[in-house]
């Protein structure tokens, strides 16, 4: 297993003055996140830089409290940094209008959740079509892309069926094809596998490592090392702040590494 | 576009409201009882203002009537001697009002006599009423048979009549009508006419005729009976002088019909200061029939309303505990992409297809009450199409002020904190 390499480990982190490169989809410089409890600042995110390159596969962990989840929630353009740039695309986020950031989040992001988040009322199909009828994409169309992105996580079968008729696995699987619908720059998942037995788990790990595969950006948050070992690269936060960046080797999972090791 | 993305609003809208059928139902209750209270409300009142407009239309509006009355006070002391009474109008009277008014077109005398009918074994009491030609000009019905008095009929001092249609049915059933002799009062008459005649009378106002009528010229009803009439009661006779028993003027225009009346009114006072007359303006009366019927439409109309507001206040209710129960799907949509105004129309379109389905079900039951009412107690209901109207557009106005709140609430929530909801 490979040790931290402290050159490897600044290049991932940005350069506050530098300039965007050509292939960064995400680029954080001094980013802050400040909420107020009581009399208290509490900094959630304490000055953190960081750049994504395309096609990228991210895990970040951390203990409870160490901002992972509001880190995902500033990437996904749910929230905005108190203080510093936050560029996705090479736009700043810190000065955007709430229906702007609505927008971004609808052209560029693609979220998958933990419980799946599926609407209740909505067909399999009519999920996956959700963000195209905001994007203005309705009808034949929708619901032809619907089922191609369905058959693509392999759920062809089932475009009729509510999400109360499916397995964990299945759901987590429309939540996916959902989050693809817009074609998004990065997609963002917060502990896809938390809900799931190790083997479906596994199995949706695979789905986002085929993802990954064909070029898509992964951002994902988990607790779990094992499945951060799918990801290409492992970020760990403590106390607002990244504490260690490592790079995993390419198409090894970590049963491999291990057999490797052993 | 943007149509067909409202109708997948509108879609979605009713897909949700069908996921608890029962809640939806109770919710829409109070839209229904609301806009079917204000359509059946105006409905009853229309009717019941139509009926009575159309009997003081009746009357005539632009009509004057003035009716010879007894005093109070020899009305009081006439039953104890045989002593004569003399009160009315006066032949001066026509004269005077015919020619001191430039409003006034025409006056019309009329002698209001008891009297009784008979054709072989067949009787029927009459009111004999003296008239004029002109009477069939201002008081308008149906000729079904003959022809109305004419001048020449008075110039020749002809026994003829005019009956209703009533009294043929009762004298000369199954006969020849025209042409008949019938017998009033020991004096025969010769049948020329049929009219059509005022069958109810409604107590609030009498109409000038009545289905018992006998006209005859005037001067043939003078030169027959005379003023002056005696009648019998509970063994004590009274003598009458009554020259006149009713003036029917008409006044030119409606504007000067109200001001006429009152001219009259102080002229005959000076003559007649018994006050043994009495005035009846039905233009007057259909302003206060108009008046009372707004009055009424106002109190029907603020008890429709507050249903519809306690109607709306449970959409609501019912909306703000649907956001808070679907915090986690506006928290999806939100992360989705979608903008708060997405959100607000959404809800809003929800809230709008509740109200407006409970309003069209009650505009069902609105139109169905009235009918009821109409075969059940027999009365008049007549449905305007603006209450129906008006109610369509309640229904979405009260979807877009009772959806708002909730509808923004949804929208200002947190997608953060939405999406932690559980």
């Amino acid at each position: 297993m490979s040790t931290i390499a402290e050159a490897q480990l600044s290049s991932m982190r940005s350069d506050p003055s530098g300039a965007p490169e050509q292939d960064e989809v995400i680029r954080l410089q001094q980013v802050w996140k400040t909420y107020r409890m009581g009399d208290q600042d509490v900094h959630a995110l304490a000055g953190v830089d960081l750049s994504i390159k395309r096609g990228s596969f991210w895990a970040i962990s951390g203990s409870s409290g160490s901002g992972k989840s509001t880190m995902l929630n500033l990437l996904g353009c749910l929230d905005r940094p108190t203080k510093g740039t936050y560029l996705l695309e090479g736009k700043d986020i810190a000065s955007t209008s709430d229906d702007e950031l609505s927008d971004i989040r609808l052209k560029h992001l693609g979220f998958v959740f933990q419980n799946f988040h599926l609407i209740p009322q909505l067909t399999v199909q009519e999920n996956i079509a959700l963000p195209l009828f905001y994007l203005g994409i309705i009808g034949s169309e929708a619901s032809d892309r619907a089922e191609t992105l369905a058959t693509r996580v392999g759920l062809g079968e089932r475009l009729g069926h509510r999400p109360t008729e499916l397995s964990g696995g299945q759901q987590q699987r429309v939540a996916i094809a959902r989050a693809l619908a817009n074609d998004p720059s990065v997609l963002l998942a917060d502990e896809p596998t938390g809900n799931l037995d190790t083997a479906t788990g596994n199995s949706i790990m695979e789905l986002l490592g085929e993802l990954h595969a064909q070029g898509k950006n992964i951002i994902m948050v988990t607790h779990e090392p094992d499945i951060a070992a799918h990801a290409q690269y492992e970020l760990v936060m403590r106390d607002g702040n990244i504490e260690s960046i490592r790079e995993n080797p390419p198409h090894h999972s970590r049963a491999q590494q291990q057999e490797a090791q052993a | 576009m943007i149509a067909s993305r409202f109708l997948r609003n509108v879609h979605l809208g009713i897909k949700t409201l069908l996921l608890h059928k029962m809640r939806s139902m109770l919710t829409m209750l109070g839209m229904v009882f609301g806009v079917g209270a204000v359509i059946a409300m105006l409905a009853v009142g229309e009717g019941a203002s139509r009926e009575a407009l159309d009997q003081i239309r009746k009357l005539g509006s632009q009509n004057i009537i003035i009716n010879s009355q007894k005093p109070v006070e020899q009305a009081a002391s006439g039953a104890m001697n045989v002593r004569m009474n003399i009160y009315g109008l006066l032949y001066d009277d026509l004269d005077r009002i015919a020619q001191s008014y430039e409003t006034v077109d025409r006056v019309v005398p009329a002698k209001l006599i008891r009297g009784q009918g008979r054709v072989g074994g067949r009787t029927l009491e009459l009111r004999i009423v003296g008239t004029t030609p002109e009477w069939s000009d201002l008081v308008q019905r149906n000729l079904i048979a003959g022809r109305n008095i004419t001048q020449r009929d008075l110039d020749e001092n002809s026994s003829v009549v005019v009956l209703t249609e009533h009294g043929v049915r009762r004298l000369l059933s199954g006969r020849q009508t025209l042409g008949a002799q019938v017998l009033i009062n020991s004096g025969y008459y010769t049948v020329i006419g049929v009219v059509q005649s005022e069958e109810t009378q409604s107590s609030t106002m009498q109409t000038p005729d009545q289905n018992i009528d006998a006209y005859i010229p005037i001067n043939v009803a003078i030169e027959r009976y005379g003023d002056i009439t005696v009648s019998r009661s509970s063994g004590s006779r009274s003598r009458e002088l009554v020259e006149l028993h009713q003036l029917i003027v008409q006044v030119d225009s409606i504007d000067n019909v109200e001001s006429t009346a009152a001219a009259i009114e102080r002229m005959l006072e000076l003559s007649h200061p018994k006050g043994d007359f009495s005035m009846s303006v039905p233009l007057a009366l259909l302003r206060q029939a108009e008046a009372t019927q707004r009055t009424f439409s106002i109190v029907l109309g603020s008890i429709a309303g507050i249903s519809l507001l306690i109607g709306g206040i449970g959409i609501m209710n019912i909306m703000l505990a649907s956001v808070t129960e679907r915090t986690k799907e506006i928290g999806i949509r939100r992360a989705i992409g979608a903008k708060r105004k997405q959100i607000v129309g959404q809800f809003l379109i929800e809230t709008v297809v509740l109200s407006v389905s409970g309003g069209l079900i009650g505009i069902g039951i609105g139109l169905l009450i009235p009918w009821m009412i109409t075969i059940i107690a027999d009365m008049p209901t007549a449905v305007t199409p603006w209450s129906v109207g008006l109610s369509v557009v309640i229904s979405v106005g009260i979807g877009i002020i009772f959806g708002m709140y909730p509808a923004l609430r949804a929208a200002n929530l947190d997608p953060i904190v939405a999406l932690r909801h559980e």
